[in-house]
């Protein structure tokens, strides 16, 4: 078991993995940046992501490109609706409030999803798939898609974050959201934009996860979105380099994992990993404490 | 005046609703469902509820169940069990204490089926699962004797798993298998152990056990390890929903290898969910098949499809004798007590229903029965052969 070729296999499909935990992840970073919560409804409208795109194409067949966009679209909506509905009413509620109106919402859309589709069912496959062999390789032209597709919308929100006013006014809103508004940022605004971008990444990794696994149920979110808030916790829960990083590192810690040991010890490394990480750096890899001013 | 003689109305009226309410209620034969209707398995779920509820309406039509000179109506409890542990005890529970529930039947997957026999042999309630094939559902875990209460209309993983073994090594001409299984499910985990011991007794190897947990989406590093050992086959003891995904991820990865699967598969669902086909030729074992049916079974079809639109799957018909055999203990006992009804099941020695001809030998709670080999292809099952236990 140790040829390059199984090595380099197994990285492709750790990759593919991490980058659906990476857009995932991205999103309860991003939320928890701006409002210091963790948006447990973020598994679901992952899974929605992928529903959306099953409702989309039985109505209107459309091409790959266009159901990415309208379902992306769709999942920003639903996240800026969230977010003026259930949680914006509780921004000075106790916090644990907060955290179980977000497993009530997303408890919500599981079952509201289930009352329209008990049923797993069959996602539809927008593209032709080939799958290239060469030098006992395959590599498949959706593995390259979602790795393509997930790496340039980091890339762009990297840019969104660092290079833009909206960027900076959303970092500067996760720095100390009390004095934002008082130099004239609309604070209210950004955070309801940072939801929908948020969301709709969400959305976005839905519906690639719903291509790559093409059998998709409302319960689809519960697992994966947990991995990606631990993956979005491994990395610093509010860094969105840490989001990306954690996300990464957990695919290949599960694939790793597999290749080494019995399938079976996969959930086990991998939460044990997130209990020593934490021990040794309780903010995650690229988080940093608070600072203290005196 | 106003207010006490309000009061004293509304008591009055209150009283009078809770009275007429406290009819002593009609007898009847109630037999309670514990069903997986919705979760991973919502198809499973669904057969049986539909095969109960269409022999139910059958009987009822004749006037209901004979029991000691009179006839009482048969009567139905539906509880959901999500295709979950923790929820089918908590069903079974709910339908003996709450719902005076007289007989079980279900549920189906041997992960429920096991936690809700533990909670009706502890209140001494006798259940019957349609589908459930791990040898543990009648086995007392404590003692390792078989149970009282609890029996089964289909055969268990250990007449199965040699018969897939067999068709493996002899009509496949496969010298080494891998299995690939859910560890977290009981019927596939005792499914893909008991192959391993069946195939190697046959001469064969088991190249390499993988495994998954239910609910995982993502085998593409189990099957990477899996192909490296170049298995003859891939056996697959897995339900209808993971089936076609394991299969596609496997052949998108370059994995030429068949596939061969057991009754886990036997859902028409499967078909619906392989898009790509790459189930396609695959050869898996079941309990029973429409073509090589008697004729109560070609009735029971008929009526099945008139009244559902569809085909009966292997989980309808063995609900369906679940219930002739649960009603058919109730009749033999001749009264609604749980105890006799009990005993006159242990004193069944067969039960001849649309899967064919069950034989229950003393003190033995699982049917032996015939298996039948089924292939997929073109868009249906096909029958390959029977094998007779």
């Amino acid at each position: 078991m140790g040829s390059l070729n199984y090595f380099c296999q197994q990285a492709i499909n750790a990759l593919q993995l991490g980058s659906i935990y990476a857009l995932i992840a991205l999103g309860y970073s991003m939320v928890y940046g701006v409002l210091s919560m963790i948006n447990f409804a973020h598994g679901d409208v992952f899974m929605l992501g992928a529903f959306f795109c099953l409702l989309l194409v039985a109505l209107v067949p459309v091409p790959f490109w266009l159901a990415l966009i309208i379902v992306m679209g769709s999942t920003a909506l639903l996240g800026t609706l969230i977010e003026r509905f259930a949680y914006r009413p509780l921004r000075k509620a106790p916090r644990v409030s907060a955290i179980i109106t977000a497993l009530g919402c997303g408890l919500v859309i599981q079952n509201v999803t289930l009352g329209f589709s008990p049923y797993a069912r069959r996602m539809p496959s927008l593209l032709d798939i080939t799958t290239y062999q060469f030098g006992g390789l395959s590599i498949s032209t959706l593995q390259i898609l979602i790795i393509g597709i997930s790496l340039s919308l980091m890339v762009l929100l990297d840019y969104l974050i660092r290079r833009t006013p909206f960027g900076m006014a959303m970092r500067a809103i996760s720095f100390d959201r009390a004095t934002v508004p008082l130099l004239g940022v609309p604070a209210n605004t950004v955070i309801t934009i940072t939801f929908a971008v948020g969301a709709a990444l969400g959305g976005a990794a839905g519906l690639l996860y719903g291509l790559a696994y093409p059998v998709i149920s409302p319960t689809m979110g519960i697992a994966v979105g947990w991995k990606a808030f631990v993956a979005a916790v491994i990395g610093g829960i509010g860094n969105m380099r840490g989001a990306v990083l954690g996300a990464f590192l957990l695919g290949g810690v599960e694939v790793i994992t597999v290749t080494l040991l019995p399938s079976t010890y996969r959930d086990l490394v991998v939460y044990s990993l997130l209990l020593v990480i934490l021990v040794f750096k309780p903010y995650g890899l690229l988080g940093k404490p608070p600072l203290q001013k005196v | 005046m106003q207010l006490p003689s309000r009061l004293f109305l509304s008591t009055l009226l209150a009283g009078g609703v809770l009275l007429t309410s406290c009819q002593p209620s009609k007898p009847s034969v109630k037999i309670g469902i514990n069903a997986e209707l919705t979760g991973e398995m919502p198809a499973v779920g669904a057969s049986c509820k539909q095969a109960a509820e269409l022999f139910v309406e059958q009987v009822n039509a004749k006037g209901g169940v004979p029991v000691g000179g009179t006839t009482i109506p048969l009567k139905l409890v539906i509880v959901d069990n999500s295709a979950k542990a923790d929820q089918s005890a908590a069903a079974a529970q709910r339908l003996v204490s709450q719902e005076q529930a007289l007989v079980l039947v279900g549920p189906n997957a041997s992960s429920c089926a096991i936690p809700a026999a533990e909670i009706a042999e502890s209140l001494g309630v006798l259940m019957i699962s349609p589908w459930s094939t791990n040898p543990k559902t009648t086995v007392s875990s404590a003692t390792g004797k078989p149970k009282q209460n609890i029996f089964r209309s289909c055969f268990t993983d250990l007449f199965e798993a040699p018969i897939l073994a067999r068709f493996a090594a002899k009509n496949l001409h496969a010298k080494t298998a891998a299995v690939l299984y859910d560890m977290s499910s009981e019927a596939p985990s005792s499914q893909a152990k008991l192959f391993q011991e069946a195939f190697e007794k046959e001469g064969g190897k088991v190249v390499a056990m993988e495994t998954y947990s239910t609910g995982d989406r993502d085998f593409s590093a189990q099957l990477t390890k899996l192909s490296g050992s170049a298995p003859d086959i891939i056996f697959l003891p897995a339900y209808y929903n993971d089936a076609p995904l394991i299969a596609e991820q496997a052949r998108r990865l370059g994995i030429k290898a068949p596939f061969l699967g057991s009754d886990a598969w036997s859902s028409p669902d499967i078909i619906k969910l392989d898009a790509g086909k790459n189930l396609e030729g695959s050869y898996f074992c079941n309990h029973y098949s429409p073509e090589g049916a008697n004729l109560k079974a070609k009735q029971f079809i008929a009526d099945y499809k008139a009244r559902y639109g569809s085909d009966p799957d292997d989980v309808a018909a063995l609900t369906y004798d679940a219930m002739g055999e649960a009603v058919g203990a109730v009749t033999a006992a001749g009264k609604l007590d749980r105890t006799a009804v009990r005993d006159a099941m242990s004193g069944t020695r067969t039960f001849d229903g649309v899967t064919g001809h069950a034989r229950f030998d003393v003190g033995s709670r699982d049917p032996a029965k015939s298996a039948v080999i089924m292939q997929i292809k073109d868009g249906g099952f096909h029958w390959v052969a029977t094998v007779e236990p």
